[in-house]
């Protein structure tokens, strides 16, 4: 039982809402995590190792096994297709994965262009649909493709909406809803299995809706 | 960005370098060994396949074959996988043998890249046992690949092992037959247990079989946890798979191997392709799984050969990643006998000898080398025969 679990998550205010689920969930983690200059920061109480990786990053990082289990949003998971386990809904960072553009009518183009940070998500959205498009990839302020005329319409992120509507744009369809997700590499699912299954279980109790 | 250079590789594939080729061919024949003193016996298929007979019966997904033309016209893979080809083989060449049969294997598969980096080309140790439905059959398997790792030398690995007539059964038990099922079974396959949890709550069925459901998740332990199983279901089919999966514990017990085993009910290693016992191994070391295998009873008679069949495959790339932390004694001990003209018979006799002790010997006329100290560095021991008669 004295195994360390070693745990990868994203930047930021996910990584905060995540540890936070953690203490809430007994586990002795501190209560500022200041990782400074460090890259790897230990809770030798709870047993935990924790480093911050960019949010696009966290499933390969659980992929390979350098980190037993991450957080990571629906989206990465999506876009990413990883070989791990997506074991519990941590039901923070809430938002969807959606269409936007321009308003008004479309015009008639040979091949609509989407520009996107997420690829192979839009590219599946829009063969289900049926629709022929070329897709951008671009690797941020997607929200710029429309306005200057590189795609008319954008597949990406959206939590408030306000970032759309301060750049003019409209959503047009909602593909998926999006929240963090608690991901298991499958090695360290069955090698560290007891661990891993009393986090899960700590965790499960405590957020709402009760997942189990 | 350039255009590749000549020496570049098509994308996934890789040299393998003398030091790690000599650790592999190590590493094999410690598995090969006892494989064979277990009687089973070796044998190699082709690499190019017909796509219409061994490629369309693979496991492995259409996207990820190779696939070329022959000069007929005819569609050809490279094998992605080598229980079709000895499926083949079994239903043709063999079809005579009497069953059941106990074949190895070591071969290159084939299967194209989803991600950068990973090998599109592989190298797989893997047996079969054919025509064994029994129980013992796939506490055999299972046994003789702990054997083989333990006789690799690595240790902290473990097996988990499960039934996917168990999952079929709870599953056309609680939702019938048809799109549920499959949709149920796809959510484990890529391991989404949120995807499933959420597919579950809105079929329309009772808040006791959703329960049922939900709790597949959790049949993971050792054997105590069966008996969780069997309040789960009622159907013959389902009773009797976690039958067998006691008596594979048992058999396992009587191998005095199940300390490296769990059970795991939930285990999904392909959609539609195994038929009973599935397992899977994992080392401490590691994060992807080291080998896999299972019951595959559809397959042989796919080829026309009424015949049962399990077996194994070890991913030998992995495997030999997770034993690289074991110190071991080095056997790259290599001699160099450098000679000039004159002196030539002698370096040659004094090789022979030293060979035949079993030492690897190169012998090396001295103004065939352009920098000497550069090359002598490369062996552990150096013998000059250079210039004069012999001291």
């Amino acid at each position: 039982m004295n195994e360390w679990i070693t745990i990868a998550m994203p930047k930021g205010r996910i990584f905060e809402e995540a540890a936070a689920l953690l203490r809430k969930a007994n586990y002795p983690l501190p209560d500022d995590f200041s990782f400074g200059r460090k890259l790897i920061v230990e809770a030798p109480e709870a047993g935990m190792k924790f480093f911050l990786a960019k949010p696009m990053d966290v499933a390969t990082y659980v992929e390979h096994g350098v980190a037993d289990i991450g957080v990571a949003g629906k989206d990465v998971l999506m876009e990413e297709q990883r070989d791990v386990y997506e074991v519990l809904d941590l039901n923070i960072s809430a938002c969807y994965l959606a269409v936007a553009g321009l308003p008004g009518e479309r015009r008639e183009q040979v091949a609509p262009k989407v520009a996107t940070k997420y690829p192979n998500v839009a590219t599946q959205y829009f063969k289900e649909q049926g629709e022929q498009v070329e897709v951008i990839t671009l690797n941020g302020s997607i929200e710029l493709a429309p306005l200057i005329g590189l795609a008319d319409r954008i597949v990406d992120i959206v939590s408030t909406g306000q970032t759309l509507k301060e750049n003019g744009l409209v959503e047009l369809e909602t593909i998926e809803a999006v929240t963090s997700r608690l991901i298991v590499n499958p090695v360290s699912y069955r090698m560290k299995d007891q661990r891993i299954d009393e986090i899960v279980e700590r965790l499960s109790q405590i957020i709402e809706g009760g997942e189990s | 960005m350039s255009s590749p250079f000549m020496f570049e590789k098509p994308l996934g594939m890789k040299d393998t370098l003398p030091l790690l080729y000599e650790r592999n061919e190590e590493v094999i024949s410690q598995i090969a060994e006892e494989v064979r003193l277990w009687g089973y016996q070796t044998l190699h298929t082709p690499a190019l396949e017909y796509y219409d007979t061994v490629g369309a019966a693979s496991a492995i997904h259409d996207a990820k074959l190779f696939k070329l033309m022959d000069r007929q016209g005819r569609t050809l893979v490279l094998r992605p996988d080598m229980t079709a080809p000895i499926a083949r083989v079994v239903s043709s060449s063999l079809k005579d043998e009497p069953l059941p049969l106990r074949l190895a294997y070591n071969t290159a598969l084939y299967r194209t890249q989803e991600h950068e980096g990973k090998p599109a080309e592989f190298e797989q140790y893997g047996v079969e046992l054919i025509g064994d439905q029994t129980v013992s059959a796939d506490g055999e398997i299972m046994a003789l690949l702990i054997s083989a790792f333990e006789k690799t030398g690595l240790r902290h690995f473990r097996l988990a092992f499960g039934h996917i007539g168990f999952m079929n059964a709870l599953f056309t038990e609680v939702v019938g037959s048809g799109d549920h099922v499959h949709a149920l079974k796809r959510f484990l396959f890529e391991k989404n247990y949120v995807g499933f949890k959420r597919y579950v709550r809105k079929l329309p069925i009772s808040a006791l079989d959703k329960n049922r459901l939900e709790q597949l998740l959790s049949l993971r332990g050792g054997p105590d946890m069966l008996e969780t199983a069997r309040q789960l279901v009622s159907s013959p089919n389902a009773l009797r798979a976690l039958q067998e999966v006691q008596e594979v514990w048992d058999v396992l017990e009587s191998y005095g191997v199940s300390s490296y085993m769990n059970i795991d009910l939930n285990v999904v290693l392909h959609i539609d392709y195994y038929t009973g016992v599935v397992f899977e191994s994992y080392g401490k070391e590691l994060g992807f799984p080291l080998a896999s295998g299972g019951r595959y009873d559809e397959l042989v008679p796919k080829f026309g050969r009424q015949a049962s069949a399990t077996g194994f495959g070890i991913r030998m790339d992995r495997l030999l990643e997770a034993l690289n932390h074991i110190d071991r004694p080095s056997n790259q001990e290599r001699t160099l006998i450098l000679f000039s003209k004159e002196r030539q018979k002698e370096a040659v006799e004094e090789a022979k000898q030293l060979r035949e002790s079993g030492k690897r010997v190169v012998i090396q006329h001295v103004a065939g080398i352009e920098d000497l100290d550069a090359y002598t560095s490369t062996f552990t021991h150096v013998i000059q025969r250079i210039g004069g008669s012999a001291s």
